[in-house]
């Protein structure tokens, strides 16, 4: 089923990435440049299905935007997925540990993106 | 290459004007390559230019005169909100300015990366021609530049010389001066 | 859901074009820290450190092994510096400019689709590896978590043929759900795998009126019979493994042996008599089918939030591409012509229907002109992008020069159109390295001597004036060197070595082809590349460059430039049957002169006096061979016009037609430059007509007089003769009089 998915990254690239392999999916995307700006989104988008963030932004980075979101009464129960590098095994551990639902490691292939969404959205 | 023949067959007698398709292009299955020219005429002798290079074909309009440039160059027009220079061919080849009518056409054409326009006297045929049929230019002690031509063809005993656009409106060579015209006419 | 459409190469262009901004960015941050060394402020190595980051997952998704490894390493070292684990150096912020170099020419390098092998890349690299690892005593690099690992392993494993049976014991730790995981999506998974059987353990459920909906209370045992591998069925858990206790176990692939028995547990289900149906009484989140899901609505839990939702900012911005603007502004331009053909048209008809036109043609032309403004304001870029890469050169170059320099910029938030910054930069850096190579004393003690300080300043400002911007290189230097100049300027043949010359004009000479004061071709400004050739590009733009100078006190070069070079206020002239335009920004006033004011040079020049000033005529039928012009100037019209230095001259017209704003269009994008036109425009009829350049004329002029001069063969200085006194002597005017007699020859 279609869902409405954030997709916060501060690259351009990588968001049209996101982006484009979610929509040729059916899905919808909304795009976001960091964490304030996906934050602001999210107010204004009633219902969001899936939040994949990226973790180093300017402004407001991928961990604090979880946190957020975590805090946030209409939306604390939304699958979040964080962008890592395979580089950064820590990363993904300090996600789970501000509640991140899982991780998709960059650089990734569409059809694993589209599995992991699949494995955290009904 | 080979596989478009048909399409041009259909598409020549609407794009003509002129009396018929020359004999050199049958339709019979030949392997040969081939390569299409429009050709037009200056006085009595037609030149040709590879269709591929043209963009558009379109009656003499008053242009804009650039100050101090050759005398072939007639000076720049509005092709849809492009500067277009136009030079005289004719003028070009050293046989003065032609007299520009209503009846005169420019033929604008695709140089590199440039887009000039050719006026000419009148657009006569589109012509197939193998590209074995393409003769060398003879080297006729002097008085045929063979730089400005990249080529002869005769069809039905008519010789079209076929222009090398990219050198005759090479700016750097354009101020040697040029009698190529003079000689075909000859 | 597969998705064949997905190219990568689609993503390209975004990606360089993102790859360009970023390194603007971080060479904007490596400025400042270059200048501050002493006060680095963290944001700009987290912004720094963000750019090599965003490049490299870029490169990796792309394949850029070269850049992903470059840029994994330079990466590191930042992110050490910003935790502050490696202190930092002058000579680290230079390494850092020497990575940055080397990341801009490897991101050039994958765009080209080469491979870099140079020996500064590698030494580069060496050395950011030797400062991360030298700082790094404090923190060991954290290695990769084992559950980290990506699953490529599977196929390296092949799938066993046989199926095995895997016994799973899942249970939920309380936060599962506050995690957003859902254990129906990993039943939903694993049933996806094999034959799935699934006994629920509710035990754990408390009484209904203590039930908190995000909090898991229920385990379950999961019997799966799957031809997949262990690392499959681990995969499934990937996210949760961290939120429940996860026991797997796989019975041996002999299908006749008890795997159920082997459990600890009979999969029997526990305690379901006291499950109360939480699921099933509370609504369905929006969008949600699972009911294992309670929904957060309603739940005062202690999840609430203290105080409202945080503040977002908007974004301000859309990034858009280059081509749209490009095209809407041409289309605007052609708005305008036709907007000005179809104004024509309407002045044409009798007036009892022109009167009813006009009220709406006026607002037509407004709305027009707004338009055009808009959309030229959306290419409106902060010249900061070009000031940025001056810090920079001013420090290598003061390093390589052996002087001490401090720079100091303003107005970098002055704004200009995208193509005139992108035609900046190289005459910038040009009068940059001009004032240091040649501005600046030798050394610091030269300086001393005359009581300036040692270090010197260079301050690079940008400003707008009068529909233009100006870019003002100045330095606290020791002045032009007339004498050196001058004499300079006769050995290379610039001069006569008898020639009378301002002190203005002296230093104009600097601007003369073929001229270079620097004894050798040095290192920083030779390269056989002199002012004049700045001045040329300047000059092709529709700009001016001057330089005033002071001896002993310092040199200050002033460029302006049109704030944009895609349309201009001209005004339209005609000059017997041919029209041209003029810019506006260049004409001071146009006048019909009285003979007394006319006076014919024997070098054959006209010049005429304008309140006590003499201008010389430029006669623009003689320079374009117009043939049906107006020759007598008493009968014409002059249109006073500044050029380079102030200076002015007086363009011969036949009339003037009226004032427009004019798209500029491109002479030379078919065709050749030619003297004294700086581009063409079409007018509202449709017909080209030529922009002129004055400084060009000017230049023509000169030199048609010069020919004349030699033909005469004879030395000529009559001009005191010639001229009669300036009707008002101040003494500047007597200067610009002078200027006027300089040109004159």
């Amino acid at each position: 089923m279609a869902l409405k998915v954030l997709a916060v990254d501060d690259s351009k690239t990588m968001r049209d990435m996101v982006s484009f392999t979610l929509r040729s999916a059916g899905h919808d995307v909304i795009e976001a440049s960091d964490g304030r700006d996906a934050l602001s989104k999210l107010m204004g988008s009633g219902r969001v299905d899936l939040v994949i963030t990226d973790v180093n932004m300017p402004n407001m980075d991928g961990l604090a935007l979880v946190k957020e979101i975590r805090a946030n009464p209409t939306h604390r129960l939304t699958p979040i997925l964080v962008l890592t590098t395979e580089a950064d095994g820590a990363k993904k551990e300090e996600g789970r540990a501000v509640g991140a639902t899982g991780w998709i490691v960059k650089p990734f292939n569409p059809e694993k993106l589209l599995q992991v969404v699949q494995k955290v959205c009904p | 290459m080979e596989s478009n023949s048909p399409m041009v067959q259909e598409k020549m007698p609407v794009a003509l004007s002129s009396e018929g398709i020359p004999e050199v292009y049958s339709g019979s299955a030949t392997a040969q390559e081939q390569i299409q020219f429009i050709t037009f005429t200056i006085g009595k002798q037609e030149y040709g230019v590879d269709i591929m290079s043209v963009r558009e074909i379109k009656g003499w309009v008053e242009t804009t005169l650039l100050p101090n440039t050759p005398e072939y160059m007639r000076g720049v027009l509005n092709l849809r909100g492009v500067i277009v220079p136009i030079f005289d061919l004719r003028c070009r080849f050293g046989q003065g300015q032609t007299d520009a009518t209503k009846m005169h056409v420019i033929v604008i054409i695709a140089v590199k990366s440039r887009m000039v326009g050719i006026l000419v006297d009148t657009v006569s045929d589109i012509l197939t021609v193998p590209l074995n049929d393409i003769r060398a230019v003879p080297r006729m002690e002097r008085l045929i530049d063979e730089e400005y031509l990249s080529g002869l063809v005769t069809i039905n005993e008519r010789m079209v010389a076929l222009l090398n656009e990219e050198r005759l409106f090479d700016t750097q060579l354009i101020e040697d001066g040029v009698t190529a015209g003079r000689a075909l006419e000859a | 859901m597969s998705n064949n459409e997905f190219n990568l190469d689609q993503f390209k262009a975004t990606y360089f074009e993102e790859c360009a901004e970023l390194l603007i960015d971080a060479e904007t941050r490596l400025a400042l820290l270059q200048q501050h060394p002493d006060a680095v402020d963290v944001e700009d190595l987290h912004a720094i450190f963000r750019v090599v980051h965003s490049v490299k997952g870029g490169a990796g998704a792309f394949s850029f092994d070269q850049l992903v490894g470059f840029a994994h390493i330079y990466e590191t070292l930042l992110d050490k510096m910003r935790q502050g684990t490696i202190a930092i150096t002058e000579d680290l912020i230079t390494l850092l400019l020497a990575a940055n170099d080397i990341l801009t020419r490897l991101i050039q390098a994958a765009q080209d689709g080469v491979t870099l092998t140079d020996s500064n890349l590698l030494d580069i690299t060496n050395q950011l590896k030797s400062f991360a690892e030298d700082g790094s005593h404090k923190q060991q690099e954290k290695p990769a978590p084992p559950s980290s690992q990506e699953p490529p392993q599977q196929e390296e494993q092949p799938a066993p043929a046989r199926k095995s049976h895997y016994t799973i014991r899942f249970s939920p730790k309380p936060q599962l759900f506050q995690h957003a995981n859902e254990p129906l999506l990993l039943v939903r998974e694993m049933k996806q795998l094999g034959e799935l059987s699934t006994t629920v353990n509710t035990e754990n459920l408390p009484n209904i009126r203590k039930i908190e909906p995000d909090i898991a209370y229920f385990s379950w045992i999961f019997e799966l019979v799957t031809d997949r591998s262990l690392a499959d069925v681990e995969e499934v858990f990937e996210f949760v493994t961290d939120d429940c206790e996860l026991e797997i176990t796989v019975a041996t692939p002999e299908p006749a042996s008890a795997g159920l028995a082997s459990s600890d547990e009979p999969p029997h289900t526990q305690g379901s008599t006291d499950a109360p149906e939480v699921p099933a009484t509370s609504p369905v989140p929006e969008g949600k089918a699972a009911p294992l899901s309670p929904p957060p609505e309603n739940i005062p839990g202690p999840l609430q939030p203290a105080g409202a939702p945080p503040t977002a900012a908007k974004v301000s911005s859309i990034r858009v591409d280059l081509d749209r603007v490009d095209r809407l502004v041409n289309m605007v331009g052609e708005l305008v012509i036709t907007q000005a053909m179809l104004k024509q048209q309407v002045d044409n008809l009798p007036p009892e229907f022109a009167q009813y036109m006009s009220k709406g043609f006026e607002d037509l032309g407004m709305h027009t002109r707004e338009i055009q403004e808009s959309v030229m304001a959306v290419r409106m870029q902060p010249v900061k992008s070009v000031f940025s890469r001056i810090p920079r050169l001013v420090r290598e170059l003061a390093t390589k020069l052996n002087k001490q320099v401090e720079l100091v910029t303003l107005g970098e938030h002055t704004e200009v159109d995208k193509t005139v910054i992108e035609q900046l930069a190289d005459p910038l850096i040009h009068m940059i390295r001009n004032s240091l190579d040649h501005g600046i004393e030798e050394n610091a003690e030269a300086r001393v001597a005359v009581g300036k300080p040692s270090k010197a300043t260079v301050t690079l400002s940008a400003e707008h004036r009068s529909g233009r911007i100006h870019i003002i290189v100045t330095d606290d230097g020791r002045g032009i060197n007339r004498e050196r100049v001058r004499s300079k300027a006769i050995e290379k043949g610039v001069i006569s070595p008898d020639s009378a010359l301002s002190d203005e004009e002296i230093d104009d000479l600097i601007f003369s082809p073929g001229f270079s004061t620097a004894d050798e071709v040095t290192d920083v400004s030779g390269r056989g590349v002199g002012m004049d050739v700045v001045r040329r590009n300047i000059t092709n733009l529709g700009g001016r460059i001057a330089v005033q100078s002071i001896p002993g006190q310092g040199t200050k070069f002033v460029m302006s430039l049109p704030l944009t070079l895609a349309v201009l206020d001209g005004m339209i002239v005609s000059v017997g049957r041919e029209k041209f335009v003029i810019s506006l920004t260049s004409i001071i006033e146009s006048l019909r002169p009285a003979i007394k004011d006319l006076h014919h040079l024997s070098n054959g020049a006209t010049v005429v006096a304008i309140r006590g000033e003499y201008v010389r005529l430029v006669k623009l039928h003689k320079l374009f061979k117009i043939t049906d012009a107006e020759k007598d100037p008493s009968k014409a019209l002059v249109v006073i016009a500044e050029i380079e230095g102030g200076r002015r001259v007086g363009i011969l017209v036949d009339e003037l037609l009226g004032q427009q704003q004019v798209v500029i269009k491109s002479l030379e994008e078919n065709y050749d430059p030619v003297e004294g036109i700086s581009a063409a425009t079409i007018l509202g009829n449709g017909k080209v007509a030529l922009i002129l350049d004055v400084d060009g004329l000017n230049t023509m002029a000169k030199a048609e007089i010069n020919e004349l001069i030699q033909e005469k063969q004879n030395d000529y200085h009559p001009i005191s003769e010639a001229l009669p006194p300036p009707l008002i002597g101040t003494h500047s005017i007597e200067e610009q009089r002078e200027a006027e007699i300089a040109e004159c020859n």
